[in-house]
């Protein structure tokens, strides 16, 4: 445990994806848990070097959507062959045909708001305030420059060695994050 | 992740005793027994069904040929840069495509007075569509097809294939690359006229009294699906043979395999969109058209193609290990190709012995004739593929966006 109760954790920084990519895969290796990186764009493969799971996210957006299309199919079916009958252009009361726009509007409507609420709730979103937003480096983030912080809750969390690991993996400066 | 470490593959063209080599050979052995049967049996008493399983085969592999054109103008024309691995592939399947006029000259010499009700038939319907549904400019749109596929498929072959030879940073490579981009971003258009006009006239004049707006976005939808998956099996099956071992990645096939998902779906949604308004509207003209295909064992293919052309291979290829998986992708292929084969039949066949109206009862027997023709048909199109293939390196090596393909990844 680290005698500064104020720490947070260490915020990094480096000056291109390559460098932060490499610096990924040995924060990876010494065996973090809590950690994250934040890049200006996309970097292909940092999920890689970072050694993130795949994310559950399309299972959320499965299960709801195969869920909201068959109730969307199954309503219309109540609604215009049990509940309020009514003959349309003299076609069956059961006419598949007559359901499967909305019946396919339906699937995407609950798929895409699942994928959006989702992606929200396991990103932990909205967020007000997060302690690298004190840093003033930290602004250049969505500009050109490259972060990785670690937070000191993780067991492996060691002041000392922990800014050495981010020196050596080729960080231009290394900041103490109070929460 | 970086491109300073990609090599450029050297396992570029095709070994002499791989199959491939051979291709030129045995497609050729295929097309002379499997198309001379056919036609053998056109001068016989079988001649209207000969004709209408030569023009199915014909119109089958015709799709694969235009397909691939529509694939190499849209990358030419957004400048794409993952595809340039697997482009040279599509470009042998599309410079095939003047093999075709030959192909077709059976079906006007033999078969117009058999597949076309129009072309010696009238009434007070076709009366009024004479000025288009006539011998003449029939086989004067025909001409204009061919040649524009002939004339763009030509261009865009021999540029790319000169680019081959060029420096690497030199000028001339930088203006095959701007000349491709050029013919491409014009050639769209004139792809997109002639592949629908080319559906209207050869497929769905065969019921002339029925029209559908968007049969020709239909055909596109039915063609660059089963190029995909026609693409996506000779790149794997190249690289069994041990060429492009190292180009073609996962990545590529991933991609290749979104392609597959994406138009399966909309394929769906245009063959829907079709159905739909005329199932709604119920005006007799229009309906005729599934109302041949809802009896006499044509019911059962037109209830099977949206569960085995869309929910099947929706829910298989659903999964994104299932497109980067080789196995299952390849199976998805074959399957979306004998798929693609069934569809075509369904557009095609029911207008033998109906005479191309809703009133007479169309019957579904499979014949010996359909077997010889796809055969013939896929044979002589496999031989030029093979023959081009083998004349010219299977990847456009000087391409200056091979490095960006070679170091493609998907998110």
């Amino acid at each position: 445990m680290n005698a500064n109760e104020k720490l947070w954790g260490l915020l990094a920084q480096y000056e291109n994806p390559a460098t932060v990519y490499h610096a990924c895969e040995k924060v990876r290796d010494a065996g973090y848990q809590q950690w994250d990186s934040c890049t200006p764009f996309p970097v292909h493969g940092l999920d890689k070097a970072m050694g993130l799971k795949p994310s559950k996210l399309p299972w959320a957006v499965l299960i709801v959507g195969v869920t909201g299309s068959t109730l969307g199919l199954l309503f219309q079916m109540w609604a215009m062959g049990w509940a309020y009958p009514m003959i349309v252009g003299g076609k069956p009361l059961m006419s598949l045909p007559a359901y499967v726009p909305v019946w396919y509007e339906i699937t995407v409507l609950t798929s895409c708001v699942t994928a959006f609420l989702a992606n929200w709730i396991m990103n932990g979103l909205p967020q007000p305030y997060h302690p690298a937003f004190a840093s003033k480096a930290f602004e250049r983030a969505t500009d050109d420059k490259f972060f990785i912080m670690i937070e000191a809750a993780d067991p492996k969390f060691d002041l000392e060695k922990t800014r050495a690991l981010l020196k050596d993996a080729g960080a231009t400066q290394v900041e103490e994050l109070e929460p | 992740m970086s491109h300073h470490d990609i090599q450029k593959p050297t396992d570029i063209t095709i070994p002499a005793d791989s199959l491939f080599a051979k291709l030129p050979m045995l497609g050729g052995g295929l097309a002379v027994v499997g198309l001379g049967a056919t036609l053998a049996s056109a001068f016989g008493e079988n001649k209207a069904r000969a004709m209408f399983s030569y023009l199915w085969a014909f119109e089958v592999v015709l799709a694969i040929a235009l397909g691939a054109l529509g694939f190499v103008l849209i990358q030419h024309a957004v400048r794409a840069g993952w595809s340039t691995v697997v482009r040279r592939l599509a470009e042998t399947a599309m410079v095939t495509l003047p093999v075709f006029i030959v192909l077709f000259i059976p079906i006007v010499a033999l078969g117009m007075h058999e597949l076309y009700p129009w072309s010696h038939h009238t009434d007070a319907i076709l009366e009024k569509k004479r000025w288009f549904l006539s011998v003449p400019f029939f086989l004067g749109r025909a001409a204009l097809y061919f040649a524009i596929w002939s004339a763009f498929a030509w261009l865009l072959y021999s540029a790319s294939v000169k680019q081959d030879s060029t420096a690497d940073g030199s000028a001339e490579q930088k203006k095959l690359s701007h000349t491709m981009w050029k013919l491409s971003a014009g050639g769209i258009f004139v792809y997109a006229l002639s592949q629908s006009f080319q559906a209207i006239d050869w497929m769905m004049s065969l019921q002339p009294h029925w029209y559908s707006t968007i049969f020709g976005v239909y055909f596109f939808a039915a063609s660059i699906l089963a190029f995909f998956c026609f693409v996506t099996l000779v790149a794997m099956a190249l690289q069994k043979a041990g060429v492009l071992k190292d180009a073609i990645t996962t990545e590529h096939f991933h991609d290749l395999g979104k392609f597959i998902y994406g138009f399966t779906v909309f394929w769906t949604y245009i063959a829907f969109s079709q159905f739909i308004l005329i199932w709604y509207a119920n005006i007799p003209e229009e309906t005729e058209f599934y109302m041949v295909r809802l009896q006499g064992g044509w019911d059962v293919v037109s209830y099977a193609l949206p569960i085995a052309h869309f929910f099947l291979p929706f829910l298989f290829l659903l999964s994104r290990h299932m497109k980067r998986n080789r196995t299952a992708l390849a199976a998805a292929c074959v399957w979306m190709l004998f798929m693609h084969c069934v569809d075509m039949y369904w557009l095609i066949l029911p207008n033998f012995g109906t005479h191309g109206e809703g009133h007479h009862e169309a019957h579904l027997a499979i014949s010996y004739l359909d077997v010889t023709a796809l055969l013939g048909m896929v044979g002589a199109f496999l031989a030029a593929y093979g023959f081009f293939l083998n004349k010219n390196k299977v990847v456009a090596i000087n391409d200056p966006r091979l490095t960006e393909s070679l170091a493609h990844e998907n998110y």
